[in-house]
């Protein structure tokens, strides 16, 4: 028996037919007589690495997380059939990402150059020439003190954008209250920079910056000492820093739901309203905003009106979404309407809970802002660009 | 044009086809061909018979080419191995190739080629490799090592690359640094003995300095050998700590992991009023609040971590109960987990906003998930004092739902509830009997019998209510019967008067028309009881009990330190130990925390407990497992036990025993092959007088003329402690079976029937190979002889002494234990003669340290009389040397599970005055050499 002791080769999709129960609530570690099955579910595809001896599992997890990442990079999609269209490719960069278990390149960039991600065009190129889309350079960030970023980087336009994206989870409870609330927040970058540019980026406001992640880019000791993030960037697309504002420090909630939901214990009918407006959102206007709730088992159909938007009700998954688009002050968008119920079952023992998604451009809701960016090392002027985004993420409104 | 197509099906004529497009001119072609090939490959189709023709392809200056026949050759290698040759010429060429790529493609291509005929060609390219003036070639053949070391690791060892491999330790690039040390880590993790990441001051620093410029990948190796390292003193860990921590920044939850496991094992070693142990303290808490806004997968782990980390030190996360709020759309292994950790954060001051939660989740959807918190509330009450009351009334608030689940785990729970304060909250008894009827399940049933039994003298129905369960008794469950059994006796003392005919119904029940043992016994030492002398009765079964302790679901604290040790790792996420369920030939070294040991004093530090009882203790009753005194207070209920959610697998992944401890390196040596978890079956109404266990009988015989040998019988179980019944016994090896010869005698005044025996899980897997036959009822001042066979596939788990063995036996009275010490000389095969060859390496392989001298005093015999009376109980003499007028014997034994030891005994003949002989023991479990030693003595003495 080989003894390849983290095995991701073994990345066969398992799809529907395992499904003991609904694919989301499969553990990630799961022991058989021999191996372990360490499994991540992204794009309704499992990805397993089988593992025979003790090793960390976030090691693997991550690991894994990254092949899809990669996967993603290189197809621009991560399915089930560009993974079967690019089956040859899919083993190459595996057989470069992992050698034996050991982990040799993760880094975007490298692979790239190793393995030249499949383009119509490089395709069509390919055929004519022979050539092959395997590089036979060694790729020259593989062992640079800059590991993640190539050397000889050239453009005409040089820029360098970043992107602050804020992420609020919450729990409000029935009357509306917090129960819980935090922002994770992350900044990615997109720099095209030629040569070897040394950035540093500096906050107004970098004491709400007490949790944080950093790409391995930036460097520590500077962070620690005067609260600047000084790096040298990869070259594309990169996430620079993840943070969290944790539920300790207060976070402005920027909506708020109002709901009336009630099933009648006699008769078949149930009321139902919920009403969606703006709480503090520094004058900002809230768009794309979807209500999603799971409706109880009890529930045989819904006959709601919107007043914006449009709305659906599947009667066999209980799913009620509602897509309402922008808020208007003004006029506040509301959904109401009756429930047909089951005739004669009891009240259901559950309360759906509401999911809301939304998005609001030009905030970060923390409050967190860029002062300036600088850039040393190279001769040129860049161009720079900060755009702030605050986005729902587990947004719940229990009723 | 994509790769799809290469997955269209086989026709017959494939193979053929491509044979031929392999063996094309065109370049273009063949890629196209090995790519076909590879596609087949992947899907787990055979084209093993391309083999020659692939290979073919594989002299080419095209990379792409060159990698696909690479991938070709792992895969099929090892099944044409005579062909796999074929390529050897081509690696060693790539392997000296202008281009660092194609020179660390090949070394790494060659060590996943796993035929021996390989390895060999491998070693001259590969110690190039080592030296390479490229780091990418260094990088990658110290994985190689690693690699090789797999398929042959004594090949590595004389190579001396084990040597080269310390020496990428002081690499000047911090890649190569990351690999030798994973590299360096497997190998050791295979020879847990060996010393070969001798981490010193140096050494820790070199490692420190590569640790900020490596990979990711590289960082997790790196913290992770650095938390096998203990620090001499505080300093020296305060300062790896500093330069540990800005790890906990970093984005890949493995390496923050990874920092974590350091942080907590060298805290430690810190003083807690040391001003940097509260920084530390609070530098651990965001990272780990930040893992659970991670992916579902990666929560997952970090939460199992969590709960370790949350048990060893709770103020560290004690502000941050709101993070573990379960959100409705997680998935339920993280909800269930979240849980967990809640409850066990829950103080005083936070217990308001737990309940409420809690009561809310109580609400949901997912069935497991309300019950699990319903039982949550429960567990609350009797963790937090003061929110007892609170939790009560949030549990009758549920009961009013009247959903059918949750109303019984509120009772299941309410019931631990009154075990914890009794006296207190009776008042409720009357809203939980309006909702006997709906009670289905059996946990909930008795949960709710045993209420109103305790509680008789304030139910004024008690008696209906019993009643009613007693209509459908033998419908019910064994627990539900049990506990009605138990109810009515106690319903009996306290009101003798009216329910005389109800106790009799049931003691009639319980022991005439039932066929479980339990229940029987049960009845029948009530009955006895009652019969006797009813106010011992009333003592017995009314007595207080004590109360159950306020964490019963606590991880035991020298199990939570081993664990501590292993955060990050899949022992981290089962919640025990690797030695309990890592399998195969890895050996498994236990791990510990750091004791403190400060430059400046301070005054407390860790204790390690005293292993064990003190060996030489012959005969010890067993009090804890399984407590039938306990059981007849019926405190069977237990209190509510959480376990993972895991789904547990046949391995040995079974409830961690009783009486503690685990699987350690001994057991973990080769060869040892985990056995199912499934004990000797208990066979508790043994078949009598079945003509076929005579057989077994015949083999009891005393006389042992070519077995080992064989200790007079020793009482194991005197009368006094088992009603009436003494057990003594001793333990035979004959041709290759072991058996343990016992003699029952019955010095009661009564007959005693149904017999059985069971063994607790030991250190060789001693288990019954047949169940305790004893033909017809022992009589008063009666005597049975019976030989019991045994084999050694039984459940493993390291026992102190180690030769420990724990027996139950049953009769139709009662249960007893006893545990006895067996002779090793039992378990030594007949197989055991090593080859002298053999036996010089294996001596010269087994490290020095575990070598162990012993003298055997007074022993007048000349070599020849030892070797042969050793020979009988299988120690086999290998050679036999004369020194300067002593005789020098080279022996060699094997155990049951394989273990080998090997002996040097040193005789002096014809010397009267000088008798004592020495004796040096090597074996890689070095625990058994004091037993082995033992056996010698006895053996040779006897």
């Amino acid at each position: 028996m080989g003894c390849r002791r983290r095995d991701p080769l073994s990345c066969r999709m398992l799809r529907g037919e395992e499904r003991a129960t609904e694919a989301e609530n499969v553990p990630p570690v799961i022991p058989t007589p021999h191996h372990y099955l360490l499994s991540v579910y992204r794009h309704k595809i499992f990805f397993v690495a089988v593992v025979q001896t003790e090793v960390p599992p976030l090691f693997v997890i991550e690991f894994l997380h990254r092949v899809v990442d990669t996967f993603q990079d290189y197809f621009g999609v991560c399915s089930e059939p560009v993974i079967k269209d690019n089956v040859v490719v899919v083993y190459e960069v595996l057989e470069e990402m992992l050698d034996n278990g050991f982990p040799l390149a993760t880094e975007s960039n490298i692979l790239k150059e190793l393995i030249k991600p499949p383009t119509i065009l490089r395709t069509v190129v390919n055929t004519i020439t022979g050539s092959t889309n395997v590089g036979d350079q060694l790729p020259t960030g593989q062992l640079s003190v800059v590991p993640w970023r190539r050397t000889g980087v050239k453009y005409t336009n040089n820029e360098a954008y970043f992107d602050v994206i804020e992420e609020i989870d919450a729990i409000i409870d029935k009357s509306g209250s917090t129960i819980t609330a935090e922002i994770q927040g992350v900044i990615d970058a997109c720099v095209k920079l030629t040569g070897m540019p040394d950035l540093t980026l500096s906050f107004m406001n970098p004491r709400l910056l007490d949790d944080v992640s950093f790409h391995p880019c930036v460097r520590f000791k500077r962070w620690e000492s005067e609260r600047i993030l000084s790096f040298i960037p990869p070259d594309g697309n990169f996430r620079l820093l993840s943070y969290h504002v944790s539920a300790q420090n207060l976070v402005a909630i920027p909506v708020y739901v109002k709901h009336s939901i009630s099933f009648r214990d006699s008769s078949s009918l149930g009321r139902f309203e919920i009403t969606v407006g703006p709480k503090q959102t520094m004058g900002k206007t809230i768009e794309g905003v979807t209500v999603t709730s799971q409706m109880p088992k009890g529930v045989l159909n819904m006959s709601l009106t919107p007043s914006q938007g449009t709305h659906t009700f599947d009667p066999v998954t209980k799913m009620l979404s509602w897509d309402v688009g922008k808020i208007n002050p003004q006029k506040l968008p509301s959904l109401k309407g009756t429930m047909s119920l089951q005739a004669g079952a009891s009240k259901p023992d559950e309360n759906p809970t509401i999911n809301l998604q939304f998005k609001i451009q030009q905030l970060a809701i923390s409050g967190l802002k860029v002062n300036r960016l600088d850039m040393y090392g190279e001769k040129y002027k860049p161009f720079k660009g900060i755009k702030y985004m605050t986005k729902a993420g587990k947004f719940q409104v229990r009723t | 044009m994509t790769d799809s197509k290469y997955f269209t099906t086989t026709k017959k004529g494939e193979i053929f086809e491509l044979k031929a497009e392999l063996n094309s001119d065109k370049k273009e072609k063949k890629k196209e061909a090995v790519k076909k090939v590879i596609a087949s490959m992947t899907v787990g189709k055979d084209v093993s018979a391309l083999f020659p023709d692939v290979v073919n392809c594989m002299q080419t200056d095209n990379l792409e080419l060159k990698k696909l026949v690479y991938l070709y050759l792992m895969n099929y290698a090892k099944s044409q191995p005579d062909m796999a040759i074929m390529a050897v010429n081509t690696f060693v060429k790539d392997c000296e190739d202008p281009n660092p790529l194609i020179r660390a493609l090949a070394v790494r291509t060659m060590g996943c080629i796993r035929v021996d005929k390989i390895t060999e060609y491998l070693c001259e390219p590969l110690r190039k490799c080592l030296k390479d003036e490229d780091p990418y070639v260094r990088k990658t053949a110290a994985v190689c090592v690693a690699k090789l070391h797999d398929i042959n690791a004594q090949l590595v060892e004389d190579q001396g690359f084990l040597d080269t491999l310390k020496d990428l330790i002081s690499d000047s690039n911090p890649m190569v640094v990351a690999n030798a040390v994973a590299a360096l880590s497997e190998i050791a993790e295979s020879h847990p003995s060996s010393n070969l990441l001798d981490l010193n001051p140096q050494s820790i620093n070199k490692l420190l300095t590569a640790l900020n410029e490596c990979t990711e990948w590289g960082q997790i190796f790196i913290l992770d050998c650095l938390a096998n390292y203990t620090p001499k003193d505080d300093r020296e860990a305060q300062s790896i700590c500093e330069r540990v921590t800005p790890r906990l920044s970093h984005a890949n939850s493995a390496v923050v992991l990874s920092a974590v496991k350091v942080l907590m094992k060298f805290m430690e070693m810190l003083s807690k009023d040391l001003d940097y142990y509260g920084t530390l303290l609070k530098k651990l808490a965001p990272p780990l609040v930040t893992l659970l806004s991670a992916e579902p997968e990666l929560q997952y782990v970090a939460l199992r971590n969590i709960n370790l980390i949350v048990q060893k030190r709770p103020e560290i996360l004690k502000h941050e109960m709101k993070v573990f709020f379960v959100k409705y759309n997680d998935p339920i292994y993280v909800k269930l987990e979240k849980l967990d950790i809640m409850i066990r954060l829950a103080s005083q001051a936070n217990i308001a906003q737990v309940l409420a939660e809690l009561k809310e989740y109580a609400t949901e959807v997912d069935v497991d998930f309300v019950r699990k918190a319903v039982r949550a509330i429960g567990r609350c009450a009797i963790k937090v004092e003061q929110s007892a009351e609170r939790c009560v009334s949030t549990l009758l608030d549920l009961i009013q739902t009247k959903v059918n689940y949750v109303v019984q785990e509120a009772i299941v729970v309410i019931k631990d509830i009154f075990r914890k304060y009794p006296n207190k909250y009776e008042s409720v008894i009357a809203t939980l009997c309006e909702n006997l009827d709906s009670l289905d399940e059996p946990e909930a049933r008795a949960a709710m019998i045993w209420i109103v039994g305790e509680y008789a003298e304030r139910i004024d129905n008690a008696d209906e209510l019993l009643e009613s369960f007693l209509e459908g008794f033998h419908d019910e469950s064994t627990q539900v019967q049990l506990q009605l059994l138990t109810a009515i006796v106690k319903l009996f003392l306290k009101k003798p008067t009216e329910t005389q005919e109800l106790v009799q119904q049931v003691l009639s029940l319980a022991t005439q028309d039932s066929d479980n043992p339990d229940l029987r016994d049960r009845g029948y030492i009530y009955w006895r009881l009652l019969s006797t002398d009813p106010v011992a009765a009333k003592e017995v079964v009314l007595a207080e009990k004590p109360l159950i302790s306020e964490e019963t679901d606590l991880i035991e604290p020298t199990l939570l330190d081993e664990l501590i040790c292993y955060i990050g790792t899949l022992a981290s996420v089962y919640h025990k130990p690797p030695s309990a369920f890592v399998e195969g030939g890895r050996g498994v070294v236990h791990k510990s925390l750091p004791p403190r040991t400060a430059s400046s004093e301070s005054t407390e530090s860790p204790e390690t407990a005293p292993a064990g009882a003190p060996p030489g203790e012959q005969l010890d009753v067993i009090p804890t497992q399984g407590d039938l005194l306990g059981d007849l207070l019926n405190l069977d209920l237990g209190p509510p036990v959480s376990g993972p959610p895991l789904a547990t697998s046949s391995v040995q992944m079974g409830a961690v025993d009783l009486l503690g401890g685990g699987l350690d390196s001994l057991i973990g040596a080769p060869n040892f092959v985990a056995p199912p978890a499934a004990t000797v079956p208990a066979n508790l109404g043994a078949p009598m007088g079945s003509g076929l266990s005579d057989l077994f009988d015949l083999t009891s015989g005393v006389g042992t003329l070519s077995g080992s040998y064989v200790a007079p019988k020793a009482v194991w179980l005197p009368a006094m402690k088992a009603k009436g019944l003494e057990i003594s016994g001793t333990f035979t090896r004959q041709v290759g079976s072991i058996s343990m010869d016992l003699q029952l005698t019955n010095k009661a005044l009564q007959v005693m029937t149904d017999f059985a025996i069971q063994f607790n899980r030991n250190s060789f897997g001693l288990a019954p190979a047949a169940p305790l036959q004893v033909h017809a009822p022992l009589s008063p001042n009666q005597t049975v002889e019976i030989s019991l066979p045994l084999n050694t596939v039984g459940s493993v788990m390291k026992m102190e002494p180690l030769n420990n063995l724990q027996v139950a036996v049953k009769n139709n009275i009662d249960v007893f234990y006893f545990s006895t010490l067996y002779p090793l000389h039992i378990l030594f095969v007949e197989d055991g003669k090593m080859d002298r060859q053999m036996f010089l390496a294996t001596w010269k392989d087994i490290p020095n340290e575990n070598e162990a001298q012993f003298q055997i005093r007074d022993c007048p015999l000349n070599a020849e009389a030892v070797s042969s009376r050793l020979q009988s109980s299988n120690i086999f003499t290998v050679a036999k040397r004369n020194v300067e007028g002593q005789d020098m014997l080279y022996q060699s034994l094997k155990l049951t599970n394989g273990i080998w030891v090997l002996a040097e005994l040193r005789v002096q003949p014809g010397n009267p005055s000088f008798t004592d002989l020495e004796l040096s023991l090597k074996c890689r479990a070095p625990e058994v050499s004091q037993h082995v030693y033992q056996a010698y003595e006895t053996i040779l003495k006897n």
